[in-house]
């Protein structure tokens, strides 16, 4: 009997942590079949953000370093710059990506680091208790806005796409949500251009991914899915950026 | 094939580094070490290596944290205000049980202070400096020579220990020009690292991590390099004495201090004071029972330092209570002089004090 679904290679046997419906797990198989069809796995590096996704090297086969909160880009520069023959990534959640590690994603695309960054938007702090991110939307209830975000207080939303879009540096940059089975096959096609990319030499390749965190959420991850598509892609709307 | 060329102690190092098979420079800049990485920009292309100019302290010690992740031999150097910022990757290094070199050539504190000579980072080199129980492996060169001579040697424990080194010395070593003698008889030992991180190609894959949810795990983490660092104050003190035998009082400096005490040992000498120098260059592991030793014998400590008294507390506990232990000090980047150290001697050889043809003051004016 022919065999058409199995567990990628690019995952171990450990059991996810996230809760049911989180797409942090989507995403971290789309990766490992990735690796897989790549046929990269043996000369991957990867490297995991503080969030969530900490436990992220239990889960993915290639070699993998657990980086500080915010500072993935840098390790991940390290690593490339020592083994330029290595496909490096990054795996960072908003929190990490988009507010303790600003100075460094945005000088790691600046350089056009020869890496490839997959960045989880779920517009709030999963792993601390659902505090406000620097993408929480406007009106939108955390532990820490409890009332909705205020911009007159708390700002206003940073999208993290087109900022980095305004760069020399990037290769490639895009936004992605797999909420549906065509967002899923978009956003997998999206992080093998990822690595292809760096396969190729082009430089900084950068898929965001619009995710959902149904528990601080309070919602159902079907609710959640409707919200991305819904409200979250207004403010983010999904695209390719940068193509070159 | 030895070469002499009159050379700064900032560029010293950097010549010592690629001694010592370095691959990796990743910095910013910050007065007085600018010239290594404006050494390192040029030295390491032409030596197969890579120099980053990072956006912040915090990104290039990051940068170090994942060279070394990729098995090879890597480094950073700052002063004072951007080591506090690399304490942070430091903690995760020293966790992650990772080798590489770090350079602070102290300038006066705290906060921006000044760019003079100062050693007020005595407390955060060998106390840890980061978050946690660790250590860094501390290296203190008083001349050009040696800043030259402790960069294959703290690659070289760094690599042994799997732990950090840091070179740790103040403005004045790292500015000062003296006749260098560039040789290349080092032992520079290829250390195996079956824990890289490199492409797992063929072997299992390799995490390199430093969380640790069970806490009985987190303790074995915490035994282990304290096990390393018992093991370094076994095998790794160095240190120099002079003229400590028939000593009745010893100074102890590292570093710069150390030099200008030096001459003042000459100087007590010729008044027929009986006084002798303990230099330390590894600070931490520390010359504890070096200086034991002599307290049992009877003889008094004066501590020198650039601060307002760190390294004296080492004494103390070295001496625990079996001998006086003083400290003179001067901070915020003023350097004592040698009449002013004479000074200090003297007082405590019930002798009046000698007037300075200089003041400390006039030669730190400009
Ligand atoms: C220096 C530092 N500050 C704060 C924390 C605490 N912390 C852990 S995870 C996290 C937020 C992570 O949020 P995000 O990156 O959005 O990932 P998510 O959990 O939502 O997937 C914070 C603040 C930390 N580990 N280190
Ligand atoms: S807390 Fe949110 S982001 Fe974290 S695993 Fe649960 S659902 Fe996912």
């Amino acid at each position: 009997m022919q065999k058409v679904f199995e567990r990628p290679k690019g995952l171990t046997d450990a059991e996810f942590s996230y809760c049911a419906g989180c797409l942090h797990s989507t995403t971290h198989r789309l990766i490992a079949e990735v690796m897989d069809e790549l046929d990269i796995i043996h000369q991957t590096v990867g490297v995991c953000p503080v969030g969530c996704a900490v436990f992220m090297y239990e889960y993915m086969s290639c070699d993998i370093i657990e980086a500080s909160h915010g500072r993935a880009p840098s390790v991940a520069t390290g690593v490339k710059r020592m083994l330029p023959d290595r496909v490096v990534w990054s795996y960072q959640g908003d929190g990490d990506l988009a507010s303790i590690g600003t100075a460094e994603i945005v000088h790691a695309a600046g350089r056009g680091e020869n890496i490839s960054v997959i960045f989880i938007n779920n517009t709030t702090y999963g792993m601390t208790g659902g505090q406000m991110a620097p993408t929480t939307l406007i009106g939108q209830k955390t532990t820490t806005c409890p009332t909705g975000r205020d911009p007159h207080v708390n700002g206003y939303p940073i999208r993290v796409c087109e900022m980095l879009a305004t760069l020399d540096g990037p290769s490639y940059i895009e936004r992605v949500a797999p909420t549906s089975p065509a967002g899923l096959v978009k956003t997998k096609k999206a992080i093998k251009h990822a690595f292809q990319n760096q396969i190729d030499g082009k430089g900084f390749s950068l898929v965001e991914v619009l995710s959902n965190c149904p528990t601080n959420w309070r919602m159902t991850p079907i609710e959640s899915f409707k919200w991305i598509d819904e409200k979250m892609s207004e403010v983010f709307p999904v695209g390719v950026f940068v193509d070159r | 094939m030895a070469t002499k060329k009159l050379t700064k102690g900032n560029a010293a190092l950097c010549y010592g580094a690629i001694a010592a098979g370095c691959k990796a420079f990743f910095g910013y800049p910050i007065t007085p070490q600018n010239e290594v990485p404006e050494y390192m920009s040029e030295l390491m292309p032409a030596n197969g290596g890579v120099f980053i100019q990072a956006e912040s302290e915090v990104s290039a010690i990051n940068m170090v944290y994942g060279a070394a992740c990729a098995g090879k031999r890597a480094m950073t150097s700052s002063s004072s205000p951007g080591v506090s910022l690399k304490q942070e990757g430091i903690s995760y290094i020293a966790a992650c049980e990772l080798p590489c070199v770090i350079v602070n050539v102290q300038r006066g504190g705290p906060g921006l202070g000044n760019t003079l000579p100062g050693q007020a980072d005595y407390f955060q080199a060998t106390k840890g400096g980061g978050h946690g129980d660790y250590k860094l492996l501390v290296l203190a060169p008083w001349s050009v020579q040696e800043c030259y001579e402790f960069m294959p040697l703290a690659f070289d424990l760094a690599d042994k220990y799997r732990n950090p080194a840091m070179i740790l010395m103040d403005a004045i070593i790292g500015q000062m020009l003296e006749p260098l003698d560039m040789h290349d008889n080092f032992d520079i030992v290829e250390y195996p690292k079956p824990w890289a991180t490199n492409g797992a190609r063929g072997r299992a894959h390799n995490i390199i991590n430093s969380l640790w949810i069970d806490p009985e795990v987190l303790e074995g983490l915490n035994q282990r390099i304290q096990a390393k660092y018992a093991a370094a104050q076994m095998h790794e003190v160095r240190f120099k004495e002079y003229q400590t035998e028939d000593a009745e009082l010893v100074m102890v400096a590292y570093g710069c201090p150390a030099r200008i005490c030096r001459s003042v040992v000459d100087m007590a000498r010729d008044e027929g004071m009986k006084v002798g120098l303990l230099r330390p260059i590894t600070l931490f592991p520390f010359p504890t029972l070096q200086i034991a030793d002599l307290a049992k014998d009877g003889k008094r400590f004066l501590v020198v330092e650039m601060n307002c008294g760190q390294m004296v507390e080492d004494v103390r506990l070295a001496v625990n209570g079996a001998s006086e232990v003083e400290f003179y000090g001067r901070s915020g980047g003023a350097v004592p002089t040698p009449t002013e150290i004479l000074n200090e001697v003297r007082a405590r050889f019930g002798k009046p004090p000698v007037v300075s043809h200089y003041s400390s003051r006039k030669e730190t004016a400009n």
